[in-house]
């Protein structure tokens, strides 16, 4: 890291406030009983006790957003011809997320791996995330279902941010971490703090001690891929899933999308939506057929999705941040921890049978 | 609820060889969540979790194991719903094995995380005396029911199962609450309509449409084929307007008039915390008005939006 600021806990929401003249932030604000990330202002609560109910991907990939709009209009001199203009419709905000946590933060890295593939960018996605400034906050509360530590994160880390909040006695010691986080840090009036950074180390390091145990989750994708066709596994592992997509929603990783033209009258929308991969519909073809008709394949392509299949096409990088948003706000309090756990040693103990 | 979970065990123990399984509780990956367990082999017995962190309502599975011979473990509201299910024919009596307990109210898992700060070490949660009590890491910590419990455990109308093959443990009240928080249906009958269209739409602001709610609502029965994804007839457009998202709302809770038993299960569910048992609450006020019919108590008895009489008791149509 290159530069270090400080900022006094009173001093942080108007420093937040003084940013919303020139950009957008997004901070975790409390909503209804819920803490959401959420456009900043002056009546917001803005809530730093531990991980926001919804992850903070809505900033880089909105629940819906939209690709481009159209007009039909009658052709003029031939009233058969209908005529057909479309719009562009890019994202042109600046903003500035405050907040998010290392998890939050390193899920921008799946996303980059996927939307920002040497010659196959996503304009949208590529177009946000060089207009967004991720201000990461380290955790010094992790929760019981919280894992990142064994999904090759860390509650202090700064993979997919641009500089680090980290709270001290009385303030937080910030840190750049790209060149993007410094620029930014060297234009903004905040008191220099080389000398407190040794001090935000040691709050990370205690954190990181303080963390759940329990082994690595990552280096299983042969293991799940080997159960591919175990039916018996996944039908047990899903009898008590709902197939609701909750999971998905909450997820900071999971990055599939639908998209539909909503028209209206002459006018109409071409719109980019969240899917998820344990609705019906996600696979369901034309045809009817329905390759993932049962819950059990979905879950299957859940679990294969983050633990095997994206690993093995990205360097063995998991599609799995260890938030546990999906284990707290499962409506029957799935465990995607166990779930992988299981996977290894059903796999592992398949092999030393075939072995025997 | 500590003397009822040994006879539950045993009474399960019992049945295990005639059924297919049985399904229950057990402890979950958050020390205020329990889950479900499907039970297959005896010694999963051991596993069965009783106490207010019970809160899924297990029917919900039951309809799609039909043809399988199924033991269930529910509670008063729980079998309200079961009631249903018959009712509706659903699921048949002769294949569903019945163990009813008496509830003593259900914890809402996410005003107490955040009430408890930590739950790291939670050893046990009951309730008795009008107060919730939890044990973290050693040390008893009190919660008022107003902020314990379910919205759904305050408008309790029987905490035993009333339908059932195996009663365990003491028959008793629903839960004593000397201070009962005011529901938002009663806060929205303080409102204009106008006043109300704005608080639907600032709450469906934060809906995700992950369709939790109608995921675990016991009797959304359409689930693969909803309304809500179907492109064709084309009832809500995948766009993030709050009107969409009502609109979709406005329909589970018509698919539900006089079936709903507010069992709480969508509002449970929802990641958001979106008071949508509202919906079916209000209208379930209209069918009681109409029809004089409280869904869930009579497996006899048909929902009243199933029969067709050419003139109601509460509807004179003809002296319009």
């Amino acid at each position: 890291m290159l530069t270090a600021r400080y900022i006094a806990n009173d001093k942080l929401m108007p420093w937040l406030l003084s940013l919303t003249e020139t950009r957008q932030v997004l901070a975790p604000v409390q909503a209804g009983g819920q803490t959401l990330f959420a456009p900043l202002d002056e009546n917001s609560r803005l809530d730093l006790k531990g991980l926001a109910d919804a992850s903070a991907k809505a900033a880089l990939l909105p629940r819906c957003e939209t690709l481009f709009e159209f007009h039909y209009s009658k052709g003029e001199g031939v009233p058969s011809k209908t005529e057909l203009e479309v719009r562009e419709t890019l994202p042109d905000q600046d903003t500035f997320l405050f907040g998010a946590r290392p998890c939050d933060a390193k899920g921008f890295t799946v996303f980059d791996r996927v939307y920002d593939a040497g010659t196959r960018r996503d304009i949208y996605y590529c177009t946000r995330r060089d207009k967004t400034l991720v201000a990461a906050l380290a955790c010094t509360e992790p929760a019981d279902t919280c894992f990142c530590n064994r999904v090759g994160g860390g509650p202090g880390d700064t993979d997919g941010a641009d500089m680090l909040f980290t709270p001290v006695d009385g303030g937080y010691v910030i840190e750049s971490v790209t060149e993007k986080g410094e620029a930014f840090l060297a234009e903004q009036p905040l008191m220099e703090a080389e000398e407190r950074k040794e001090e935000a180390r040691k709050v990370r390091e205690a954190v990181s001690e303080a963390m759940p145990g329990g082994d690595p989750l990552g280096g299983t994708e042969g293991e799940v891929l080997r159960l591919f066709d175990d039916k018996e596994f996944w039908g047990g592992v899903a009898a008590k899933c709902l197939s609701c997509g909750a999971c998905s929603y909450l997820c900071p990783t999971c990055y599939c999308f639908n998209m539909t033209d909503e028209v209206n009258g002459d006018d109409g929308v071409r719109v980019r939506t969240w899917d998820n991969c344990m609705s019906f519909q996600f696979t369901l073809e034309g045809s009817g057929h329905n390759p993932r008709d049962g819950k059990a394949q979905r879950m299957r392509n859940r679990i294969g999705h983050k633990f095997s299949y994206y690993p093995e096409l990205h360097d063995g990088n998991l599609a799995c941040v260890g938030c546990g948003r999906c284990i707290v706000h499962c409506p029957v309090s799935m465990d995607v921890r166990a779930i992988v756990a299981q996977a290894r040693d059903r796999a592992l103990a398949k092999e030393e049978h075939a072995n025997d | 609820m500590a003397s009822s979970i040994d006879d539950l065990k045993s009474a399960i123990k019992k049945a295990l060889p005639e059924l297919d399984m049985v399904i229950a509780w057990a402890a979950g990956p958050d020390p205020l969540s329990h889950t479900p367990l499907f039970i297959t082999d005896e010694a999963d017995v051991e596993r069965i979790e009783w106490d207010p962190r019970c809160s899924q309502n297990l029917a919900g599975y039951l309809p799609g194991l039909r043809g399988k011979k199924v033991g269930i473990v529910v509670k008063g509201c729980d079998a309200r719903s079961l009631v249903e299910l018959l009712q509706e024919k659903l699921i048949d009596r002769e294949d569903v094995t019945i163990f009813g307990l008496h509830c003593t109210g259900a914890v809402d898992a996410r005003p107490v995380r955040k009430a408890l700060g930590s739950t790291r070490g939670l050893e046990s949660v009951a309730v008795d005396g009008g107060t919730a009590r939890f044990t973290v890491a050693g040390e008893a910590k009190t919660l008022p029911l107003a902020e314990a419990l379910q919205k759904k455990c305050f408008t309790c109308t029987g905490a035993d199962a009333e339908v059932c093959d195996h009663f365990i443990g003491e028959h008793g009240q629903p839960p004593q609450v000397t201070e009962t928080p005011t529901t938002t249906l009663e806060e929205l009958e303080a409102m204009s309509m106008e006043e109300r269209l704005h608080f639907w739409e600032d709450q469906m602001t934060r809906c995700i449409r992950c369709y939790a709610c109608r995921s675990a609502c016991p009797l959304c029965v359409c689930q693969d084929h909803c309304a809500a994804q179907s492109r064709e007839p084309h009832w809500v457009d995948q766009t993030d307007h709050p009107r969409e998202k009502l609109m979709f709302q406005a329909i589970h809770a018509l698919h539900t008039a006089g079936r709903c038993t507010e069992c709480g299960e969508c509002e449970r569910a929802c990641p958001m915390g979106l008071p949508i048992m509202t919906l079916k609450q209000a209208l379930n006020r209209s069918i009681q008005d109409l029809f004089d019919y409280r869904a869930g108590t009579d497996p006899d008895q048909a929902p009243p939006l199933f029969e067709f009489r050419e003139e109601e008791k509460n509807i004179k149509e003809r002296e319009w």
